[in-house]
């Protein structure tokens, strides 16, 4: 393993996928340290579209058996992480769709939308916002800014930002084009920021005109 | 340039995806335009606490049970 390292080249292969060889041999220990690898990863984008614990608890278990029974067909070509996720993805959207039956739930339609594409919260934020409210205070009010964006804006925001997956990865991921994944990126991120600006703001003066929606 | 045209590169910018000439322009921008530098600095903000506060959490017997179930299946050949 250490002499691996030292070779420190980008043609070093990625280490899950020796892991995925040996888990495809029958190695069950080989991809037990898989799923402790990535389980808190998937567990957290299940939530973040499911948004149901128990959901996420169920697609966690799915989306890992599923990549399991599957592993013969995981082409190497992707990461397996990626892959993963495109599994955790679908088993969340599933879900999610069988507790909004009747509601149309896609990630495919574009959602038109005014918010985000001409800022209009301008007021600055105090330094280190975050710091005015306690941990939990703090969760609540993040967890609850994101729910509030539209799926399709909250996954690509989720899988690129907070998970860390290239504009590709995700795109691959989403099955949507890259300047489809940009352009809700964009979205997202400018959503976001007006939603928390009602937390993150810096106080005013005088608070007459503050127009809060 | 326009603001306009500031926001379209606005991620471009915040993913450090940008051309050095391009860069140039986008600064110049910013040295004139406090409403811009405010959306800048608020959006690459909300993007570093969503990435470092945790706000979903797994807890460890929830995930010590999950994984449990989940190798016990794969053993059986799921």
């Amino acid at each position: 393993m250490s002499t691996i390292q030292t070779v420190a080249g980008e043609l070093e292969p990625h280490p899950d996928v020796a892991l995925v060889e040996q888990a495809r041999a029958g190695d069950v220990s080989a991809y037990d340290t898989l799923v402790r690898k990535y389980d808190r990863q998937i567990f957290r984008i299940a939530q973040h579209i499911t948004q149901n614990r128990e959901d996420a608890e169920d697609v966690m278990q799915d989306a890992f058996l599923k990549a399991y029974e599957k592993l013969d067909q995981f082409q190497g070509n992707s990461k397996f992480y990626t892959w993963l996720v495109r599994i955790a993805v679908n088993e969340s959207l599933m879900r999610l769709r069988k507790r909004r039956t009747g509601k149309m739930v896609s990630i495919d339609e574009d959602v038109e939308t005014e918010e985000g594409s001409v800022p209009r919260d301008l007021a600055d934020w105090a330094p280190d916002p975050e710091q005015n409210y306690g941990q939990a205070e703090l969760a609540e009010i993040l967890r609850k800014t994101i729910q509030g964006l539209p799926p399709g804006f909250r996954i690509v925001f989720v899988l690129r930002d907070v998970e860390g997956l290239s504009t590709e990865e995700t795109a691959e991921t989403l099955g949507l084009s890259v300047p489809a994944v940009k352009s809700r990126l964009l979205r997202a991120r400018l959503q976001l920021r007006e939603r928390l600006s009602r937390y993150f703001r810096r106080k005013k003066r005088s608070s007459g005109t503050g127009v809060e929606k | 340039m326009t603001c306009t045209e500031f926001l379209a590169l606005l991620d471009d910018l915040i993913d450090d995806s940008v051309s050095s000439e391009t860069r140039i322009v986008l600064q110049e921008h910013l040295r004139g335009c406090d409403h811009c530098e405010v959306t800048l600095n608020t959006t690459r903000k909300t993007i570093e606490i969503y990435r470092s506060h945790e706000i979903y959490d797994l807890p460890t017997d929830l995930r010590e049970r999950l994984h449990a179930a989940i190798m016990a299946r794969c053993k059986k050949g799921c």
